[in-house]
């Protein structure tokens, strides 16, 4: 077990330097500037400008100086907001892009796996075809849609609840419905299929011919096979949460990690955008090897593979 | 194996189909017959709601949002069935070189693709959109880039079973190089299979693209697709058709190519038919 974990750690951080590699060279490749605005600047203070930043050294120099900056934990000085350091800009940042998708989430997670369950225990009933077509509509409302809408109607036009803003736990109710909506769908679809599916399998059958009472045939048998698909979609939900949440911070101007990307990726703020992107690739590491720890706690035959992994 | 004749569909199944038809000629037609231009502004209707001369009503500068909209929707099929196309081009050979392959090189081909999993792509495709000129030709080649894994593994294992045909073992008793025998034999029996996986991507891709777009990152003004025009519509919410009108088509689109995509997969898989997704 522990070497399997030290195998996966070992691989991420080969993914996160492959992935800050990517980002470096693509963003040095791309014509333009951080310091190309409206008007040239003189070429001494450009150059000066360009030292400073280390921006005139040769691109290997630069490059292993960032990679050994990065290593000790310091993200550089963010190249337009001159004040701040990345770190600094991250910092502030990430608590609320973590607390909207952590909460959204969680919503999608626990709503979507009982709605899917409730329908999987009526199989074929006009509450699981209800059930069903719901989360079908559901998965057609990616947040761009339904975040505009959630602030057109609940807080234009209602006014029960403000557009936009982060300063009350008010504030996140409409951004984490915006993102968790389509994530309800997708995991209620998924938990209702593992349910039937788990219903069919032999040790059920048993399990029920037993004469075990309902209560704990579901809890004890079926859930922990039902939840291997739901499980397994948690890794890739979570990545494309906090992608997702780049578009909700947008709309309700929450100063988030998603915010912050966009705007160095327009402003050409290198520092930034690569701190930001690293940050993101360390989370969906991090969030894909609690999963397939995860994993193992529930499917004996995945933990057999995981010790079998080890010599 | 694959039923997928017009008689065994579901009713729900049917509506999709004929909702497709039917979207896929206004995004053809409305333009090409309204009176009005996809940049033409009406300076008597600027701000206004719909009404008989203009049925969607206009956004902030006079233009008509039928039009718009309808324009829009063309520009996101458009990048939507290219990246798929692009998907294919590099999931197809990955894929069935690797099923055929088998041994050390499919080892390694498919941890690429794992591997590849778990990196933050819309990240990487945003920089490279940002940073190297905001063109619908390199947003579709970028989204087609990132979303070639799924297709890649069904690929690979649909090669997988055809590799043990006998027709193969022919193939391979008469010296045939591994060459002719993955694109005469191999690519065109993992085909079907493959292709209709391929459509099950593309409400995945529409999403990406409207989603960069939103941002004010791909499909720049004059042109437009629905990420942008959702994206305008959200910041007037004074006016709030200009928000509704694209919101809801994309999610028809969305929700039809969903619908579509389950009749697909269901007819795909003829285990799983029993259970409705």
């Amino acid at each position: 077990m522990a070497r399997f974990i030290f195998r996966r750690l070992a691989f991420a951080i080969v993914t996160l330097w492959l992935v800050v590699s990517a980002a470096f060279f693509l963003i040095r490749a791309a014509p333009g500037g951080p310091f190309d605005g409206e008007r040239r600047l003189p070429p001494a203070i450009e150059k000066n400008l360009l030292a400073s930043y280390h921006l005139d050294e040769p691109l290997p120099v630069q490059y292993w100086r960032y990679l050994r900056m990065v290593g000790g934990g310091d993200l550089g000085p963010s190249f337009k907001q001159k004040d701040f350091t990345v770190n600094e800009l991250i910092s502030a940042g990430l608590p609320i892009s973590l607390g909207l998708g952590i909460s959204a989430f969680l919503l999608a997670l626990l709503l979507g796996t009982s709605l899917g369950t409730f329908a999987a225990l009526g199989h074929d009933t006009f509450r699981d075809r209800f059930l069903s077509g719901l989360a079908t509509l559901g998965l057609a409302f990616p947040p761009l849609i339904v975040a505009p809408i959630l602030v057109l109607v609940f807080a234009v036009g209602l006014a029960w609840l403000p557009a936009g803003g982060h300063s009350s736990p008010k504030h996140y109710v409409l951004p984490t419905i915006a993102l968790s909506l389509p994530y309800i769908a997708a995991f209620a679809r998924l938990s209702r299929i593992g349910c039937l599916e788990a219903l069919g399998l032999p040790h059920v059958t048993t399990a029920r011919a037993k004469g075990l009472s309902h209560p704990r045939l579901i809890f004890q048998h079926v859930f922990p096979s039902a939840f291997v698909p739901v499980l397994s979609f948690s890794g890739p939900a979570a990545a494309a949460l906090l992608a997702g949440s780049m578009v909700v911070e947008e709309v309700f101007s929450l100063p988030g990690l998603g915010r912050y990307f966009v705007q160095g990726a327009i402003n050409r703020d290198y520092t930034l955008v690569m701190g930001t992107v690293l940050v993101y690739a360390v989370l969906i590491l991090v969030l894909n090897l609690l999963v397939d720890l995860l994993y193992g706690r529930l499917d004996p035959r995945v933990r057999s593979e995981m010790v079998a992994s080890n010599d | 194996m694959t039923d997928l004749r017009w008689s065994s569909l579901r009713p729900a199944h049917k509506a999709s189909v004929v909702c497709l038809l039917l979207l896929a000629l206004a995004l053809l037609l409305v333009p090409w017959l309204s009176p009005w231009g996809q940049e033409h502004i009406d300076w008597n209707a600027i701000d206004t709601p719909p009404s008989p001369t203009h049925w969607f009503g206009t956004d902030g500068s006079g233009r008509d949002l039928l039009v718009r909209t309808m324009a829009g929707g063309r520009v996101s099929l458009t990048i939507a069935v290219l990246a798929t196309i692009v998907s294919f081009a590099i999931g197809l050979p990955w894929g069935a070189i690797a099923g055929f392959a088998g041994g050390r090189v499919d080892q390694l081909m498919m941890r690429i693709v794992d591997g590849l999993y778990g990196l933050p792509f819309m990240f990487l495709v945003i920089l490279l959109v940002v940073f190297f000129g905001r063109n619908p030709y390199l947003l579709f080649i970028a989204i087609g880039a990132v979303s070639w894994l799924d297709l890649a593994r069904i690929v690979r294992g649909q090669t997988l079973v055809v590799k043990n045909a006998m027709y193969i073992e022919a193939a391979r008793a008469l010296g045939v190089t591994d060459l002719w025998i993955i694109t005469r034999h191999v690519v065109p029996n993992v085909m079907g299979p493959a292709s209709v996986y391929a459509t099950l991507t593309i409400p995945g891709i529409i999403i990406a693209e409207s989603f960069i777009s939103f941002l004010g990152l791909g499909i720049q003004e004059p042109q437009t697709s629905w990420g942008v025009l959702i994206a305008d519509g959200a910041t007037r919410l004074h006016a709030p058709w200009q928000l509704i009108f694209p919101a809801t088509f994309l999610a028809v689109t969305l929700l039809v190519l969903n619908v579509a995509g389950d009749q697909l997969r269901e007819a795909m898989e003829p285990k799983k038919q029993g259970v409705r997704l």
